[in-house]
């Protein structure tokens, strides 16, 4: 299906190397994306873990903080199927709660990064001028600092704690969602059918949001896909440091923290949960690579 | 002025406001901090809960009780100095103790670039002169797994293996070459997995061209056509993202140096984190800021200076600027 060719002055302005316009919402290549087997692949295996964390409690044999003092750093047994941490508490278990935090927390900084960087990617792109100068000024220098080192020293400096350690990723990452906002809100707004809406008298607001932004998101959308593996392994190694959720949370970086002391004696205690998290950003990165191609079918 | 001079100008006069910008971050994240640096320092010297007067003394003599962008102004006129204040924790320049500890970081980071290139390369040129076989599609899976893996773990991994397992290589600190072997590995095996990636789809770009049907129409060996003529030209992307990479390998090295007690900048950074050494953690924000500014800066005109096609000079029609 083609588009209309835009060949107004104002299109042919838009500079060749600037984000190609936003057809990501086409049914049909989405559908195409989805019978990928690769892509595919990706999303059962994110599925598969939403499944686990959702029924945990159902599927856990045991309180991923119950303590048994006999039993500490054992192998796989049938009571414990993949052994019993230095506390003695069941691996599997912690694990499957643990695939709680991993999702919940990345979905909800991907949720507050992308509201942020829209709503400033927007304004900016929409506004214009001075205010539009001042807002990228503040991107270049955030995307001017590596981003898991600005975290790292953000997090650190907050102090312990999961929720400092989504604050400090939502204040690095989001500029990133806002330069790409700014540069689609900039190509969308030259488009004939949001030029015909101005012209027929509506506000800039009605404009912006109903004629603008629904060409913008879809495409932020398959972005925060893309990016979300390298999210989750941000969190999971400012929990591994020591600088996220407070013991005995069972978190995937946490409890390889917590297995480093073990690492000769019981190694399973690092084996699986960085199996978890590795297993987990393949399905995202999976999904997120099919969806890429979606965006810059060259690259 | 010419063209050039003054795209130079143009990037210069960014790169000075993106400093400023990266400088007020760093300075700003004291005023994160929980607590009173006073009261800080004071507890650290003498273990005990300070006097509200001793607090109050120390403040004015920090000139902690002066407004916020005076606080900045004297911060960053030292900054430039070079002066970033002492540490908490060990009472040395944060200045001092950054540059000491740069060289570990910069050896680990261009032994993580090398294992990155040699495995990155040659595999990602055979997964393109390969396309769609089995061999290529089992390239593509290692560099998704490579991607996905936490640095962290495959740090472990590689310890419980080779130095644990195999004992061939020592698994901790830093003495002559076989301690750098495996964070150098660690770090540049997730790095290597985009850059393989982007080999891949530089090489099948470059082997579509006209040349490359003109060299085997002229019958020369196909290894001579891959090695000599079109990963030649592929080699250009791969550089320039090699070493705008560094800025990754930069924040996973603060990992990676953390597990292996690698004695670099990122362990330093990690270690000021544990002991809330807040001069410690705004010095290395500014420090590693500066540098990863500068190497983007000087890649960025390198690339300019190397590549002809890149046409920095022209506006989005053509037009000379």
């Amino acid at each position: 299906m083609g588009d209309v060719p835009d060949d107004s002055p104002s299109a042919r302005l838009v500079p060749s190397g600037a984000l190609p316009l936003p057809r990501v919402a086409r049914n049909l290549r989405l559908a195409a994306v989805l019978r990928r087997r690769s892509v595919l692949l990706g999303v059962g295996m994110v599925v598969f873990f939403a499944v686990l964390a959702v029924a945990a409690p159902l599927l856990a044999p045991h309180h991923p903080a119950a303590m048994d003092a006999t039993r500490r750093l054992e192998g796989p047994s049938l009571r414990y199927p993949l052994g019993t941490d230095n506390l003695g508490r069941d691996l599997l278990s912690r694990l499957l709660y643990g695939s709680r935090w991993s999702l919940s927390t990345v979905a909800l900084a991907t949720a507050m990064i992308m509201s942020i960087g829209i709503a400033v990617g927007a304004i900016a792109g929409f506004l214009g001028g001075l205010i539009d100068d001042l807002l990228m000024r503040i991107v270049d220098v955030l995307l001017a600092i590596p981003s898991l080192l600005l975290a790292l020293a953000v997090a650190g400096t907050l102090g312990p704690g999961i929720g400092n350690v989504m604050a400090a990723l939502v204040i690095v990452w989001w500029a990133s969602y806002a330069r790409v906002v700014r540069g689609l809100v900039l190509a969308v707004r030259e488009r004939r059918f949001v030029e015909a809406a101005g012209a027929l008298g509506a506000p800039r607001r009605h404009v912006l949001l109903r004629h603008v932004m629904p060409n913008v998101i879809p495409p932020v959308v398959v972005l925060a896909t893309v990016e979300m593996g390298e999210l989750i392994l941000a969190i999971a190694g400012l929990n591994f440091l020591g600088l996220g959720v407070r013991p005995p949370t069972p978190e995937w970086g946490a409890m390889l923290n917590d297995g480093r002391p073990f690492l000769l004696t019981a190694p399973h205690l690092m084996i699986y949960p960085g199996l978890a998290i590795s297993l987990l950003v393949i399905g995202f990165n999976l999904v997120g690579d099919g969806l890429r191609d979606l965006l810059d079918p060259k690259g | 002025m010419n063209a050039p001079y003054r795209y130079f100008g143009r990037r210069l006069g960014h790169l000075l406001v993106v400093w400023l910008g990266i400088s007020f971050i760093a300075f700003s994240l004291s005023n994160l901090a929980p607590g009173d640096p006073a009261e800080m320092i004071l507890l650290r010297q003498t273990g005990e809960a300070p006097t509200r007067e001793a607090v109050e003394r120390l403040r004015e003599q920090l000139g902690l009780d002066a407004p916020f962008p005076a606080r900045y102004g004297r911060w960053l006129a030292h900054a430039v100095r070079g002066d970033l204040g002492a540490s908490y924790a060990s009472g040395a320049p944060v200045a001092r103790e950054l540059s000491e500890r740069f060289g570990a970081t910069l050896q680990l980071a261009i032994a993580a670039i090398f294992v990155s290139l040699i495995v990155a390369i040659p595999l990602g040129v055979l997964s393109a002169v390969h396309r769609d076989s089995p061999l290529d599609h089992g390239l593509r899976v290692g560099a998704l797994i490579g991607a996905s893996v936490p640095g962290f773990w495959l740090s472990y991994l590689l310890i419980l293996l080779f130095a644990v397992g195999l004992g061939l290589l020592p698994a901790a600190g830093q003495g002559d070459w076989r301690n750098l072997v495996l964070p150098a590995v660690a770090l540049g095996l997730g790095d290597a997995a985009s850059l393989m990636r982007l080999t891949r789809a530089s090489m099948l770009e470059e082997l579509r061209e006209d040349y490359v049907r003109t060299a085997r129409a002229k019958g020369l060996p196909a290894r001579l056509i891959v090695v000599r003529h079109a990963l030649r030209n592929a080699l250009n992307p791969i550089v320039t993202l090699s070493s705008l990479h560094l800025g990754r390998l930069l924040g996973q090295a603060a990992i990676v140096e953390t597990v292996f007690g690698w004695p670099g900048i990122g362990k330093l950074a990690v270690d000021s984190i544990y002991a809330r050494d807040y001069p410690a953690i705004q010095g290395f924000v500014l420090y590693m800021g500066t540098v990863f500014v500068v190497v983007n800066f000087v890649v960025d005109m390198a690339y300019v200076r190397m590549d002809p096609r890149v046409s920095v000079f022209r506006s989005w029609d053509g037009r000379r600027a």
